[in-house]
């Protein structure tokens, strides 16, 4: 059988999965933990604590700050020092609650245990109750970009769900986060798998897996078997060529179903499915099952120079100095610090920067990995082109952003960019395509939104 | 018949009937073009900037004649010929001259190389709206200038230039004409168009910065660290601190220098004013 991919476009970087088999360990508390309000897509949350209110594991200091937001949780127990602002991962000063830490008291709520609970031994979980406990405990995507899971989940009526497909690709070089967490919790991953397809209404259900994970593919598929044979769902492994950007939506839809999402503003359920990635199954679960709101997370702390890179377990409003402290200290000499991995990821210009709800790595490159060549004048070689797998043209979008020609970068449709990066990997000038596409895209989306006022 | 004379007569009466033609189509079809319209455009500067907020001088004028029409020309300015162009225009329109006060594109920065330590190395494409887009830049303040230079690419006139000492843009007093066009281009909101002042003196503030005081005293020596200092000094309630950042109404600013001395970050910058006097009696200046 010919193994699948997305069918435009893609690159395939060096992978460096340096932490592929260090197992997770339980990242210590961290002395202060910083919970910026805004670590989703959508309106920032609004604080509920005020300064020197005692807090536990698990309560709530912020509500949702609109429809397309999320609540968040303390994930430490102790004093809240302020409310003030700490420098997040767009580098800016950002509103945050400042917590110092006390012991660990959990909130009683939530079930500690380790025990499995199954969707049909909870005959209450009706879909809008699994919604509903989805939104109360602020689950958002995890790996990145961080869009309120419940939303997803309500698609518009103008759509409908078919399928859910569960994004375990990890094609972003060096990061392991999400197969540990395959590895380590595989059977949670299924139940929360099954309450994501209970919520959506479905019975189909699909994991689309990279090749380059062949023991979290024999494991997945043979626990699949045994928990969904003989059940009302359908649930089917796909493994995956690897290929960059698979992870990505769009290209993740398309790869394991065959179906290409327009451009915006339809989305992947407007083909009627619903992406989720592994580790906002795996926080549905929890929030469900275990009633734990979202405030721990699997991530991977990598770097080619980093002596002891791992896979943490780690409280968010952990700083990311801290998780590097963990992993032998900051190399020395020039690095650059990623949150994310190597292609998508943001570089930071503080270690301070807490680990958030999207923190799915801290990557550290160093040396010449760190470094961007000189550009050069473009040889008209296309090779961006034939490596974009939004099929639009780099090259051209670059030069119309730089020229300012808003117009024509509209109409070559440069809002349908997913920012992924390939065109600027793969261009032989090194020249700053995405540099320029991010910034005429961002001005576009303006223009469009203050057109439509 | 003479052939000469013939071709004489044909086109002779060809011409009579085309110019009988053209006469009567010119009164008949005549549009009335407003004179004072390209008598307003020839006083106007012709360098097409925008600065005015018209597509050029052209619609400039046309609008200037438009609203004189009206009875008022007033918020209209041509920033390039300043109040001499404008009161010549006024002249010709017949109305009072709107005397508006020549201004000046200031840079609220001081964060220069030794003042503002960097923290990182950007590499990324060589333009503020890039470095802006991505990230707070190479220093921990995440509002100052970012050094770049999309103001100097902005601006026509070449009244800006890169300081390549401070790291930070210098307007050159005489050459900018007020267009504004570095305003827009700055993604940081640095740039304001601010009074140019008896004798181009003028005081403001020269930070952007709205973080809290410790904050924003450890990404820049001489931040504005909002402790309100030159607002209680200010005798004409010029000053006010918002957001941990003060600002200088330059309406009500007389020019009197003690806030300059009262800041402790010394980002209240004072210009073109002779070396320093004893203070007291600067107020009659203004």
């Amino acid at each position: 059988m010919k193994i699948r991919t997305f069918r435009i476009g893609g690159i395939h970087p060096e992978e460096n999965k340096l932490t592929h088999e260090v197992a997770t360990q339980v990242a210590p508390l961290p002395k202060q933990a910083i919970f910026p309000l805004s670590q989703h897509i959508g309106a920032p949350a609004k604080p509920v604590v005020q300064k020197g209110d005692k807090v536990k594991v698990g309560t709530l200091i912020a509500e949702a700050g609109g429809f397309v937001s999320a609540p968040i949780y303390s994930s430490v127990s102790g004093t809240v020092l302020k409310v003030d602002t700490a420098i997040d991962a767009t580098g800016y000063r950002k509103p945050a609650i400042y917590i110092t830490v006390e012991g660990d008291e959990w909130e009683e709520s939530i079930d500690r245990s380790e025990q499995l609970e199954l969707v049909k031994d909870h005959p209450e979980l009706t879909s809008e109750e699994i919604i509903e406990r989805i939104k109360v405990a602020g689950v958002t995507g995890m790996g990145g970009a961080g869009f309120p899971t419940f939303i997803k989940l309500s698609p518009p009526p103008t759509a409908k769900a078919e399928c859910v497909i569960i994004n375990a690709v990890e094609c972003e070089p060096y990061i392991t986060a999400d197969y540990r967490l395959m590895m380590e919790k595989s059977d949670e991953i299924l139940v929360g798998l099954e309450l994501l397809m209970k919520a959506a209404k479905v019975t189909r259900g699909y994991i689309g897996i990279e090749t380059n994970k062949p023991k979290a593919i024999e494991l997945l598929t043979g626990k699949c078997r045994d928990v969904f044979d003989g059940s009302d769902y359908c649930v089917e492994v796909v493994p995956l060529k690897q290929r960059y950007p698979q992870g990505g939506e769009k290209q993740l839809v398309d790869a394991v179903i065959r179906r290409q999402v327009p451009a915006p503003p339809a989305i992947p359920v407007s083909v009627g499915a619903i992406v989720q990635n592994v580790g906002t199954t795996y926080a549905v679960y929890e929030a469900v099952m275990k009633h734990k709101p979202l405030f721990e997370r699997y991530t991977t702390v990598t770097g080619k120079l980093l002596s002891k890179p791992g896979n943490f377990l780690v409280r968010m409003g952990t700083p990311m100095q801290e998780m590097i402290d963990l992993c032998g200290g900051m190399p020395e000499g020039e690095n650059k610090l990623l949150a994310g991995g190597p292609m998508m990821g943001k570089a930071l210009t503080s270690t301070e920067v807490p680990v958030c709800k999207g923190t799915n790595s801290v990557t550290i490159l160093s040396g010449s990995d760190a470094k961007r060549k000189e550009a050069q004048p473009c040889i008209r070689c296309a090779k961006c082109v034939s490596a974009c797998p939004m099929g639009l043209e780099p090259y051209l979008l670059a030069k119309l952003s730089s020229f300012k020609d808003w117009e024509r970068a509209e109409q070559e449709d440069i809002v349908s960019c997913i920012e992924c990066g390939s065109c600027q990997f793969t261009c032989p000038a090194h020249r700053p395509l995405l540099d320029n596409i991010r910034m005429g895209k961002s001005t576009v989306m303006g223009i469009i939104k203050s057109r439509a006022k | 018949m003479n052939p000469i004379l013939l071709a004489v007569l044909v086109l002779g009466s060809i011409a009579l009937i085309a110019a009988i033609v053209l006469f009567v189509c010119s009164k008949k079809f005549a549009v009335f073009e407003d004179p004072r319209i390209a008598q307003v455009n020839e006083l106007l500067p012709g360098a097409n900037c925008g600065g005015c907020g018209f597509a050029g001088c052209g619609a400039m004028a046309e609008a200037l004649v438009k609203g004189a029409d009206k009875g008022s020309i007033e918020g209209m300015n041509c920033p390039v010929g300043g109040s001499d162009v404008m009161g010549q225009v006024a002249n010709v329109l017949g109305l009072a001259v709107a005397n508006g006060d020549p201004q000046v594109a200031v840079i609220r920065c001081n964060g220069t190389c030794e003042n503002r330590p960097k923290v990182a190395e950007y590499v990324g494409l060589h333009t503020c709206a890039a470095m802006h887009a991505c990230g707070a830049g190479e220093t921990a303040c995440g509002y100052g200038c970012l050094g770049c230079g999309d103001c100097v690419a902005a601006c026509q006139f070449d009244a800006i230039s890169m300081n390549t000492e401070t790291g930070l843009p210098e307007v050159n007093d005489d050459k900018c004409v007020a267009c504004g066009a570095c305003v827009k281009a700055c993604p940081r909101h640095i740039i304001e168009l601010r009074k140019k002042g008896p004798k181009n003196r003028r005081i403001f503030v020269s930070c952007v910065n709205k973080d809290k005081g410790a904050v924003s005293m450890k990404a820049c020596k001489a931040a504005c660290i909002g402790c309100g200092k030159c607002a209680k000094e200010c005798q004409f309630e010029a000053i006010t601190v918002e957001n941990n950042l003060s600002y200088i109404d330059y309406t009500k600013c007389r020019l009197c220098r003690k806030c300059v001395a009262a800041c402790p970050t010394k980002a209240i910058h004072a210009i073109n004013f002779p070396a320093p006097k004893p203070v007291e009696g600067k107020e009659e200046q203004a």
